[in-house]
């Protein structure tokens, strides 16, 4: 399956793949619109400290604890691309508590369900923004044996 | 014959269906439960009283899930022994059902101690089912004065899910604090405070002398009127399927890592076992759904000749009372580190160089990520653990690491 890699050594500490995320996510079609005096909350985040910086994001894994902890069934596994069904998700967080990666988060909205990168698959962007949006090819998204 | 017989039809039994169908394709299942539904999400209960969620999306799998993976269901249906020389179940109506292999996921029932004066109370509840919710709901009204014996997990999920249809709601609990499973004293104060804003009353370190029809006299002195009781003082593994056939059982139904009861082809999963928690190495009923779907699942691999362990287990909960988040894990024994910062919680226990335990209450976030310290041992001197103690991420582990985490 295509999966998101990341290479913390091309990484430029910019945020755009946050910017990206958060556009390709906010339902809108201009970026300006979507993003201006918002605070961005996007399904992949940078980590940086002391020079080092990386984007993290779901890992679709072929384990997927929060699938398989998930008290309501709102996430699944579709073609190997975990999903969310926020109709079904409560907010109750056993998917926060169970992600090694700390991939999956609580969105914005009010009835706390948690958002998490879908690869793009869902919203109109249909690939990757982040992988587009990076300008130094610190994140890719392909396939790999 | 049925080639899998599965006795329940919550998590356990549905992590041991969707266990089988991932090696064996088309064998045979038969799933025989004594609850009449669709698989529900058994916690979802309070959310569906608060509204919440409703009966359809709380369904745990979709509408077609039975059909999907050619599982012939017997709702409705208890089983009342198993014979495991003949290989065969006996139903409370007096069918039998051949196995191969036998799966128990049954679950627990809510156990009640002796209580003086409980046979005067009519209104009186669990808090476990489907059908418990509804009975509930159909018996409040906004003028009821609710008491609520326990102040555990059950106690308050109720507690929430029907505080605004109600007048008031008094907790009783023998503990000295809330949520004594898995919350410090300090940890349960914080969440006391925030469910009593809501209006919710304790009694704490306290219990009910004897009942009347109206009212309880409790050990300190103190009255309470009331007129509907919840009863949520714990709950019991239903382990007799077993024990009556000589299987070894403690407290729980005893499993080893691939969920194996001590009886030939007969396994076990979910809150009738007992398994093994390696956060504290003992073993312990870990009464929680991501353990019984895991240990379903294992069992279902086993049952259809795979291979699987699942040996990395340890208590862990994601709950929320009104908007407060908890997030907890592990076992709370070594040396603690504490952090109160913007009016959260945090405190992480250590020993031996390995993270042990953590409670997390308000900021939540990426807790997973000291869950996976836990569960894998991870030996704290080969990552920076002040960064981690600050908040969780991977930027406290070294570049190999994360390069296995991020990069392939
Ligand atoms: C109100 C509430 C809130 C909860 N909240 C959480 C939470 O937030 N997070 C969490 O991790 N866990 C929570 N739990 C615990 C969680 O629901 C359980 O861990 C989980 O349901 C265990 O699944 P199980 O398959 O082992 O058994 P159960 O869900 O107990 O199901 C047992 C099944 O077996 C059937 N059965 C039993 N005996 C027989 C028999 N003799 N013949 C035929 N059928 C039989 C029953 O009908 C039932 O279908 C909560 C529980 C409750 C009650
Ligand atoms: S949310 Fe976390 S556990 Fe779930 S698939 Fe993504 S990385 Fe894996
Ligand atoms: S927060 Fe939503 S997706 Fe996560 S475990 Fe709970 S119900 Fe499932």
């Amino acid at each position: 399956m295509k999966r998101i890699y990341v290479d913390e050594k091309w990484c430029l500490g910019c945020h755009l793949c946050e910017y990206y995320c958060a556009f390709a996510n906010s339902g809108k079609d201009d970026m300006a619109k979507a993003l201006k005096n918002v605070k961005i909350n996007p399904r992949i985040q940078i980590e940086e400290k002391d020079g080092i910086s990386f984007a993290v994001s779901c890992r679709h894994c072929e384990e997927p604890l929060c699938v398989k902890g998930c008290i309501t069934g709102a996430l699944s596994v579709v073609d190997g691309v975990i999903q969310i069904d926020s109709d079904k998700c409560v907010g109750c967080y056993t998917c926060v508590l169970s992600c090694p990666y700390g991939a999956i988060m609580p969105s914005e909205s009010d009835d706390g369900v948690v958002q998490k990168c879908e690869l793009c698959l869902k919203n109109s962007h249909g690939k990757p923004a982040c992988v587009e949006g990076c300008p130094n090819r610190a994140i890719i998204y392909e396939e790999k044996e | 014959m049925s080639k899998y017989v599965i006795i329940g039809n919550s998590t356990g039994a549905i992590g041991c269906v969707e266990g089988i169908r991932s090696v064996d394709k088309s064998g045979e299942i038969t799933l025989i439960a004594s609850e009449p539904h669709h698989t529900y999400s058994r916690p979802l209960i309070s959310y569906l009283l608060c509204g919440k969620t409703d009966e359809q999306r709380m369904k745990y799998r979709s509408d077609s899930f039975y059909k999907d993976n050619k599982v012939r269901k017997m709702l409705g249906k208890t089983v009342v022994s198993v014979d495991n020389n003949a290989k065969k179940v006996l139903l409370a109506d007096g069918k039998e059902v051949p196995y191969e292999k036998l799966m128990i996921a049954t679950g627990s029932v809510p156990f009640v101690p002796p209580m003086d004066g409980l046979d005067k109370v009519k209104k009186r509840f669990s808090f476990m089912t489907l059908d418990d919710a509804h009975k509930l709901e159909k018996a409040i009204t906004p003028q009821s004065k609710v008491l609520i014996v326990g102040a555990g997990l059950i106690g308050l999920k109720c507690a929430e899910g029907i505080n605004d249809k109600v007048k008031s709601i008094t907790v009783v609990d023998l503990a000295d604090r809330i949520l004594p499973s898995i919350l410090d004293y300090e940890g349960s104060a914080v969440v006391r405070r925030h469910i009593e804003s809501k209006g919710v009353k304790f009694y704490l370190s306290d219990s009910v002398k004897t009942f009347e029809k109206n009212k309880a006299a409790l050990v300190s002195g103190a009255e309470i009127d009331f007129d509907i009781l919840v009863l949520a003082v714990g709950v019991r593994p239903c382990v007799t399927l077993i024990s009556d056939i000589g299987g070894k059982v403690n407290r729980g139904i005893v499993t080893d890592d691939k969920c194996r009861t001590s009886l030939k082809d007969i396994y076990a999963a979910g809150d009738c076992t007992e398994s093994h928690d390696v956060s504290s190495n003992t073993n312990k009923v870990m009464a929680l759904l991501p353990n019984a779907y895991m240990q379903g699942e294992t069992a279902g691999i086993n049952m259809a000749g795979g291979n699987a362990h699942y040996d990395n287990a340890i208590p862990m909960n994601a709950i929320g009372f009104f908007g407060l988040h908890i997030i907890t894990a592990g076992t709370y024994e070594g040396e603690s580190y504490t952090s109160t910062a913007d009016g959260n919680y945090k405190k992480l226990f250590y020993k031996s160089n390995r993270l042990k335990g953590y409670i997390m209450i308000g900021d939540i976030k990426r807790a997973g990520i000291y869950t996976s310290l836990i569960k894998k041992r991870t030996p704290l001197c080969s990552i920076d653990f002040e960064l981690i103690k600050e908040k969780p991420q991977l930027m406290a582990f070294s570049r190999k690491a994360r390069k296995e985490f991020l990069a392939k």
